[in-house]
């Protein structure tokens, strides 16, 4: 587990906030992802060990909920809204058109590494659907040529790197 | 669990109109219990804690109406007793303890709605593949959907697809499209085996049973999860697909690995005995066994099984073979070795065929490590019958070494060995084959190999008897299967050898309840199926080998293991 030192402070003092050890699973969890971009099976049984359970209870709850990731994603996250009023704007169509710049599927990591495109439930932005999030950032009325141009825009500073 | 309550702890609860007086803290489905009201439920377990997720326990519940502002009863005009509030929603009965003026129905139209529908959700993914499944016949899903569901299925969609057959560990099978996520496996791996591998991953309409990746649910109490799902998802792969549960015989009996003695039902049809279950004794072993336990059965049908009785390794007929060995005794210098594995009434006779040879009586100890639960240190599961009956006086040793000196000065001349290996004992080649061997036994072993009178007997499956556990708590195990032929009971051979008139179980006892003190009031008939607690005051001081272990304090010093 090779965890930065200050997700292993905030580790140590997140567990103290809890009247019970296992408590912490939920924050640890986005602790380690925060840090290391997804899951693995070495940092469920490192959790389990720190909260002294049993990995099957960490493994429980990191199946529970999708935005755990068990397998690393690319650089970028790209979260497309399909809810109703994206999905009426054009979400899809959206998706579609990041999929075809970047050659790759929904799920999956594009094959230069570069993002994981996905479609995700409601970004509460309905006013300006369809609406797309790239990792923190909000980005509204992402038609296909937007979708293009902000596609291009990150391919260019991958190019940077 | 109901622990017997001072009449001051009762609460009087009302169930369907019937008022009951029940320890306080009982929960709702242990109440109606108690008025055979039966409340169908899934995940609840009366030795396990309770979760409520499954809802299939829905009842109505209601308390006594009083004025809020004055505390006085409002009473119903129409009745002139007093008004009960109902609440609106059902509540779980699993989860609710009874208070006092709890009223209860577990009739009414409402809780017949909501049987319906959990039913109905619960069948929802379920495959419906009784006719291949070997939970059918002892399903509480097949039996409560035939009491409680609606009949007919208005699912049209697709049926979920999970894995069928997922090994669980070396003794379980999963099948998870089966399970109806009562979680009853989980609580008990983590509570009774504490062996927490066991999980529900993913959710929804996915969530599946599984074991940690690179884990497998290996303990020696895997089993028990099999017994304890209602429906067919866990099965023992041992019995999988073997035999339909409605054609077995049940016959009580008593696990012999240890001396725990935890209560067993034998399943059995046409003389072959087909898998072994735990049976619930809230005093010995609650509702558990070990697996270890459940293959003891095996043993009955294997090849070096002894069926025939030799005199001098010639085939020879019990009578003969009764006279030959008692030309053996008179030639004096006779010992005998007793068994911690025979029965009550085995050891019975053999201190009456000690006495009558003026014999040494030894017992062989076999001493393992206990698992603080089910199986104890002490490997015989009957030393301790072995003391209420006088065969022996003191603890036995793991090792003949009284007797290998004794042959070695030559003050030996004939030993009769009851199922009890000389060889592993620690008697040498050379001992054994000083000393004439008389040896009664199931199986072959280098004894009988030595033995000049060989008389097969019969195993614990085969015939009737009683064992003494560690508690001093006599318990009675009874005959699932007739013996091989040529098998004889050992307690027929071990009165003709003795010279006492007993032909049967009933008659040995008469002369037990004559002659031990401890069980004068005793038959074998009146020995309840949950056993009978002696007295253990004679034997206080004696260092039994035995730790902890579930309902079983030590309290004499405890011996080392060695």
């Amino acid at each position: 587990m090779n965890l930065k030192a200050e997700t292993l402070a905030k580790i140590d003092e997140v567990i103290t906030h809890y009247p019970v050890k296992r408590s912490a699973t939920l924050p640890l969890l986005h602790l380690i992802q925060e840090d290391m971009g997804y899951i693995p099976e070495k940092a469920e049984e490192w959790i389990a060990a720190k909260l002294e359970i049993e990995p099957i209870n960490v493994y429980e709850v990191v199946t529970f909920y999708p935005m755990f990731r068990r397998k690393p994603i690319g650089r970028r996250h790209i979260k497309v809204c399909r809810t109703l009023s994206c999905a009426l704007m054009g979400g899809y169509k959206t998706c579609e058109q990041f999929e075809k710049e970047f050659n790759t599927h929904r799920g999956e990591v594009s094959p230069d590494g570069n993002v994981t495109i996905e479609f995700v439930e409601c970004l509460a932005s309905c006013g300006t659907a369809p609406v797309v999030l790239i990792d923190d950032d909000l980005h509204e009325k992402v038609d296909c040529a937007k979708a293009k141009q902000i596609s291009d825009q990150i391919k260019a500073e991958a190019k940077k790197r | 669990m109901i622990q017997p309550a001072k009449p001051a702890d009762l609460v009087t609860v009302n169930i369907d109109g019937k008022d009951i007086a029940v320890p306080k803290g009982t929960n709702v489905i242990e109440a109606a219990r108690l008025i055979n009201v039966d409340i169908p439920h899934y995940c609840y377990h009366p030795k396990l804690t309770i979760v409520g997720n499954c809802r299939m326990c829905l009842i109505e519940m209601g308390m006594p109406a009083v004025d809020p502002a004055t505390k006085a009863p409002i009473m119903d005009p129409a009745t002139g007793k007093q008004k009960i509030n109902w609440i609106p929603r059902p509540q779980i009965g699993c989860g609710t303890n009874v208070s006092s003026g709890l009223h209860i129905r577990t009739q009414s139209p409402m809780v017949k709605d909501c049987r319906e529908g959990v039913m109905e959700f619960l069948l929802i993914n379920h495959p419906l593949d009784c006719p291949i499944c070997d939970q059918a016949g002892e399903c509480k899903l097949q039996e409560q959907s035939t009491g409680y569901g609606r009949g007919y299925s208005r699912f049209v969609e697709q049926k979920n697809v999970k894995p069928k057959r997922t090994q669980l560990g070396p003794r379980v099978t999963l099948d998870d499209e089966r399970c109806i996520l009562c979680s009853r496996c989980i609580r008990f791996s983590k509570e009774i085996a504490k062996d927490d591998v066991l999980g529900f991953i993913d959710r929804g309409s996915y969530s599946t049973l599984t074991c940690y990746p690179g884990k497998t649910l290996a303990n020696n109490y895997s089993l028990n999860t099999v017994d304890i799902c209602p429906v067919g998802a866990l099965t023992s792969t041992d019995f999988r697909f073997k035999m339909r549960v409605w054609f077995l015989k049940q016959t009580n009996s008593i696990d012999t690995e240890s001396s725990v003695g935890a209560n067993t039902v034998v399943w059995s049809r046409e003389g072959a005995i087909y898998r072994i279950t735990p049976r619930r004794n809230d005093d010995v072993n609650d509702t558990w066994m070990a697996d270890s336990g459940r293959e003891l059965f095996k043993s009955v049908k294997s090849a070096d099984r002894l069926t025939a009785v030799k005199v001098n390794s010639a085939d020879s007929a019990l009578d003969i073979a009764i006279n030959a060995a008692t030309q053996l005794f008179k030639e004096g210098g006779a010992a005998v070795v007793g068994s911690g594995r025979s029965s009550v009434e085995e050891q019975f006779l053999t201190k009456k065929l000690a006495d009558a040879l003026k014999a040494s009586v030894s017992l062989v100890s076999r001493v393992g490590e206990g698992d603080k639960l089910l199986v104890s240190a002490d490997r015989n599961p009957n030393v301790r019958g072995a003391l209420v009956t006088g065969l022996i006086k003191s603890l036995p040793s793991q090792k003949l070494t009284d007797l290998a000196a004794a042959i070695d000065a030559g003050k030996i001349k004939a030993v009769v060995s009851v199922g009890e290996d000389l060889a592993a004992a620690g008697l040498s080649a050379a001992q054994l084959a000083k000393i004439s061997i008389v040896y009664l036994g199931t199986h072959a072993n280098a004894t009988s190999v030595a033995a000049k009178v060989v008389i097969p007997t019969q195993s614990v499956f085969e015939k009737n008897g009683t064992l003494v556990n560690q508690q001093f708590r006599i318990q009675k195990f009874a005959r699932a299967v007739p013996a091989p032929a040529g098998a004889t009971d050992d307690t027929v051979v071990l009165a003709k050898l003795a010279g006492v008139a007993a032909t049967d179980i009933a008659s040995v006892w008469k002369l037990i309840a004559a002659e031990v003190p401890a069980l004068t009031t005793m038959s074998y008939a009146n020995i309840p199926e949950t056993g009978l607690l002696l007295d253990a005051t004679p034997f206080a001081a004696l260092p039994f080998v035995e730790g902890e272990t579930l309902h079983y304090k030590p309290t004499a010093p405890v011996a080392a293991t060695a």
